[in-house]
């Protein structure tokens, strides 16, 4: 019996029902695109998209890059719904290297050895998913896994088996992906 | 003084990354936590290194910074009498 409602689950489809890739200074959401800026820098393509987008998070300033992309990719899909049973599988290549370089050159001279506790606290990956979690109230499971590209069946097996668990309703799924100048965030919702 | 706390206003800002701040938004007397800056544990100990940085004032006991960093009034009170640059 409980295998054959195993099976009946099984056979449910995922829906991805919504997406947003933000890379070149664009942000796409479900295929349109929303904004555009001309800056040369993330630093400044980011800023620029959180004026425009009016997101009133005074904490995004204090992020660094990658958490500014995957909470600015989050933003365009998560909206202002309730997403308390809404889970995050996350992945990426450079993990959190583009600041750690940063918080590396704070610490590399003797002479002007100053170490950021704003900056340190963002040396881990998945802190860019506690943001979003943070911002949106989320109660579930997450996760952060450093790939060498973009493995969509992957992530989707992931966020299946959270789903299939009854744990979460919806799964924030997606690649992002940011080191110096280069960036690329696809995240997507998922559900049964 | 009144430069000492003026600057004081413009390295928060710059230091805590406060961009929907301004200079003349932060009264003398102000708390700089709890109050309206929405400052966290975090500055708290990116103030120390502030400290340490710009004034040469290394903060034996973080546990003072209570007191120290009540208010910008407070803060450069603190710098006048113990700074080393």
């Amino acid at each position: 019996m409980r295998l054959l409602f195993w099976k009946n689950v099984k056979m449910k489809v995922m829906k991805k029902t919504d997406s947003c890739i933000m890379e070149h200074s664009k942000i796409t959401v479900n295929g349109d695109p929303v904004f555009e800026s001309q800056s040369e820098t993330f630093h400044d393509f980011a800023k620029d998209a959180y004026k425009s987008l009016e997101l009133n998070y005074p904490k995004f300033h204090k992020m660094d890059n990658l958490s500014k992309l995957a909470f600015l990719a989050a933003e365009m899909i998560l909206k202002d719904e309730d997403h308390s049973r809404t889970a995050v599988v996350l992945a990426n290549r450079s993990s959190s290297l583009d600041t750690d370089f940063k918080y590396q050159e704070s610490i590399n001279s003797q002479e002007n050895y100053f170490p950021s506790p704003a900056v340190f606290v963002y040396t881990l990956p998945n802190i860019c998913v506690g943001e979003i979690s943070i911002k949106h109230k989320m109660q579930t499971e997450n996760a952060f896994f450093v790939l060498d590209e973009f493995d969509e069946k992957f992530l989707t097996d992931y966020a299946e088996q959270i789903l299939l668990s009854g744990k979460a309703e919806k799964v924030l799924c997606g690649w992002t992906e940011l080191f110096q100048e280069n960036y690329k965030a696809f995240v997507y919702l998922l559900t049964l | 003084m009144e430069n000492l706390k003026t600057e004081l206003k413009h390295k928060i800002i710059e230091v805590l990354n406060l961009e929907d701040v301004s200079v003349e938004e932060i009264k003398d007397t102000d708390p700089l936590f709890g109050g309206g800056l929405g400052l966290d544990s975090i500055d708290a100990l990116e103030l120390i290194v502030l400290l340490d940085k710009d004034y040469g004032i290394k903060l034996a006991d973080p546990k003072k910074g209570k007191e120290i960093f009540q208010s910008i009034d407070t803060m450069a009170a603190f710098i006048e009498a113990n700074r080393t640059k």
